[in-house]
């Protein structure tokens, strides 16, 4: 026994190192079967270690000041532009974050995407699923609050708008307001709150449930692009005969989708950092104006489908205000992800065997999240507000009539094993 | 969900109409030619630089662009003692609302934030800068085509000359400048070059570098795809 194998048996007799990474890595069996979708989970990871590196550096040169310097600027929105200028290699690391922040929600969104395409949200996996849209919400959570920080207009006022949201609530709203803001408008209260929880709690907590997501992941095994359960055919030593090592099968193979990944993130944070103007609004690069409403407010792409259905609530009904249905709607639509491991009644988990009712209900579903998603950009019109509508009645008619659909739906027969 | 469709029902079938179109010249690229953006620093200094500060840009910035800092010394420190220091201006804040109605705005970022849907930040300034006309009904005299009822005067008037607008919608030029309008064009251009490097002064190395990054990934990914297959060979 050499040296090392010394050390490692002194650790192990006092930390599980080896059955660790036996538990995650060299002995966790993924199934052989993973497709191009399979990438996003890693891929995620991979963001969320980049968001707290280059977040860690920002924090050491940002200054979360309201109020204005010698020059009539926000001392905020200066020390951004400081990180730009001034601090050594400060631009990259800020454009990696700011990029990061939609990168984020892509490979989100896409993740998502492959567990609904695939059911990996049925039993027994609905708690990974919860998990997973707490991390969404809470995701949702750090990019706002992040947004404020650089303290341009877009910031602040889709700060405002936000959190005016919270005013609707009957009785307690105006409350609330004040009680997030710190102050009766958006000021130097509530960007250094912002800035706490965005740089300390919400990161904690997102940590947190992204080590529960693996858990219970690895608690219960990954799903397949097929649907079915690798555990149910396993070999003399109990390894799942369509089973292969995480590691090193999926490392090597997710390192070449972090290399792709990288590639195509690189083309913005090098080419193209404002990303359009939808990863960085034009907006933003006027310091925020208490004094000047912008005219067409339009939070960053990731929120828009919300926004639109937001928006889509324009009529008063059963004495409620139209605004807070707004806001209930809003609320539901992200919410209604956690009941998805019940609405769905299917015999099959995999969009493979599933029918044409499935099938051609998540085509609708995301052809109207794409649709609010846009319409959630622009300026309402009489005519966008009735697509956008529609699309809400789409959106959640997919879940409510799931279990209808569902069971109706003519699936074909799951394969024993996984196929390719 | 009842309250969506009877709004479905009642909502008037308006078709998609867009806002108000803003059509903008296309700003000319200056940004890699030194001698154009030094001649924009050059006017942006003399012209722009008693109002407007660039409170994050630093003089000794201008070495990016070619200029030696005994140059910038020399030539352009007229707001500041020393080479390091910002572009900032002696005009108070509170004095300039006075005056002018609004503070001036800082300009160093100003190329970034008017970028649009209808073209960059720097066609804006572009066609803002030469889209002055007379307008005896503002107190300055003067209207602007892209900023309607803009709360600055045509700084640049003595080199431009006079536009009116003409019945058509169409500028034309009453009284001549010093300039020819095709010198003027360029100056501006010049100008709006220099406006559209302070706004990201690190833009040019930033392509490169991503050049040199993309083709490491590149690289990269040839050997990583290659240990995939190696490891994944027994697999299928």
């Amino acid at each position: 026994m050499n040296a090392l194998q010394k050390l490692l048996g002194w650790v192990d007799d006092r930390f599980p190192l080896t059955a660790t990474y036996k538990a995650h890595l060299s002995e966790y069996y993924a199934p052989k079967n993973f497709n191009f979708w399979y990438f996003f989970g890693s891929l995620a990871l991979l963001v969320l270690v980049l968001q707290i590196v280059t977040g860690i550096f920002l924090v050491m040169h940002y200054k979360p000041d309201a109020s204005l310097n010698a020059a009539g600027v926000p001392v905020a929105f200066a020390s951004v532009e400081y990180i730009m200028r001034d601090v050594e290699w400060g631009w990259l690391i800020r454009y990696l974050h700011s990029t990061g922040a939609s990168a984020f929600f892509v490979v989100v969104y896409l993740h998502m995407f492959r567990g609904m395409i695939y059911g990996s949200y049925r039993k027994p996996r609905e708690l990974i699923w919860i998990f997973g849209v707490i991390i969404y919400l809470a995701l949702m959570a750090e990019a706002f609050m992040g947004y404020l920080l650089p303290w341009g207009q877009m910031s602040y006022w889709g700060a405002q708008v936000i959190v005016n949201l919270f005013t609707a609530i009957p009785f307690i709203g105006p409350e609330l307001g004040v009680w997030i803001r710190g102050d009766y408008v958006i000021g130097d209260a509530t960007l250094n709150r912002f800035f706490s929880l965005h740089v300390i709690a919400v990161p904690l907590v997102l940590v947190g449930l992204v080590a529960a997501h693996i858990m219970a992941l690895h608690e219960v095994g990954s799903n397949n692009p097929d649907g079915v359960e690798i555990k149910k055919k396993k070999d003399a030593n109990g390894v799942p005969l369509d089973g292969i090592p995480f590691h090193p099968y999926y490392t090597v193979k997710d390192i070449v989708g972090v290399v792709v990944f990288l590639m195509a993130f690189s083309v913005v944070v090098f080419f193209m950092p404002e990303g359009g103007g939808y990863f960085l609004e034009f907006n933003n690069f006027f310091p925020a104006d208490p004094m000047v409403t912008p005219p067409h407010i339009a939070p960053v792409w990731y929120f828009t489908p919300f926004y639109s259905i937001l928006r889509a609530n324009t009529v008063n009904f059963f004495w409620i205000d139209a605004k807070l249905w707004g806001v209930i709607f809003m609320g539901l639509g992200v919410m209604v992800f956690f009941f998805l491991p019940w609405l769905d009644r299917s015999p099959v988990k995999s969009i493979r065997y599933r029918g044409p009712l499935y099938k051609g209900a998540l085509a609708i579903f995301i052809v109207s999240f794409f649709i609010l998603g846009y319409l959630g950009m622009l300026a309402p019109t009489p005519g966008r507000t009735l697509v956008s509508q529609i699309c809400t009645i789409i959106y959640f008619a997919f879940f409510a009539l799931m279990p209808i659909y569902t069971s109706l739906d003519r699936c074909k027969a799951e394969p024993e094993r996984v196929t390719g | 969900m009842k309250k969506l469709l009877l709004a479905l029902l009642c909502a008037p079938l308006v078709a998609f109409a867009a806002g108000a179109e803003l059509h903008l010249d296309k700003a000319p690229d200056r940004s890699r030619d030194f001698p154009a953006l030094q001649n924009g620093a050059k006017i942006f200094i003399n012209y722009c630089l008693n109002c407007h500060s660039a409170s994050y840009f630093r003089y000794n910035r201008l070495t990016d662009i070619g200029l030696t800092e005994q140059q910038i010394k020399d030539n352009l420190l007229f707001a500041a003692d020393k080479v390091g220091e910002t572009m900032t201006i002696a005009m108070r804040r509170a004095d300039a609302k006075l005056w002018f109605g609004a503070a001036p705005p800082d300009l160093t970022v100003i190329a970034r934030a008017r970028a649009s849907e209808f073209g960059s930040g720097a066609d804006w300034l572009y066609t803002y800068l030469r889209g002055f006309y007379r307008d005896d009904a503002r107190p300055t005299g003067w209207n602007n085509t892209v900023f309607a009822n803009v709360g600055m005067p045509h700084v640049l008037w003595e080199l431009q000359g006079e536009q009116e607008m003409g019945p058509d919608h169409k500028l034309v030029l009453a009284k001549p400048g010093t300039l020819k309008p095709e010198e003027y064009d360029a100056m501006v251009a010049d100008l709006v070059g220099f406006l559209n490097y302070m706004g990201e002064p690190m833009a040019t190395f930033r392509k490169e570098l991503g050049v040199i990054v993309l083709i490491f990934l590149a690289v990269l990914f040839v050997f990583s795809y290659a240990l995939k297959r190696e490891y994944w060979k027994d697999i299928h």
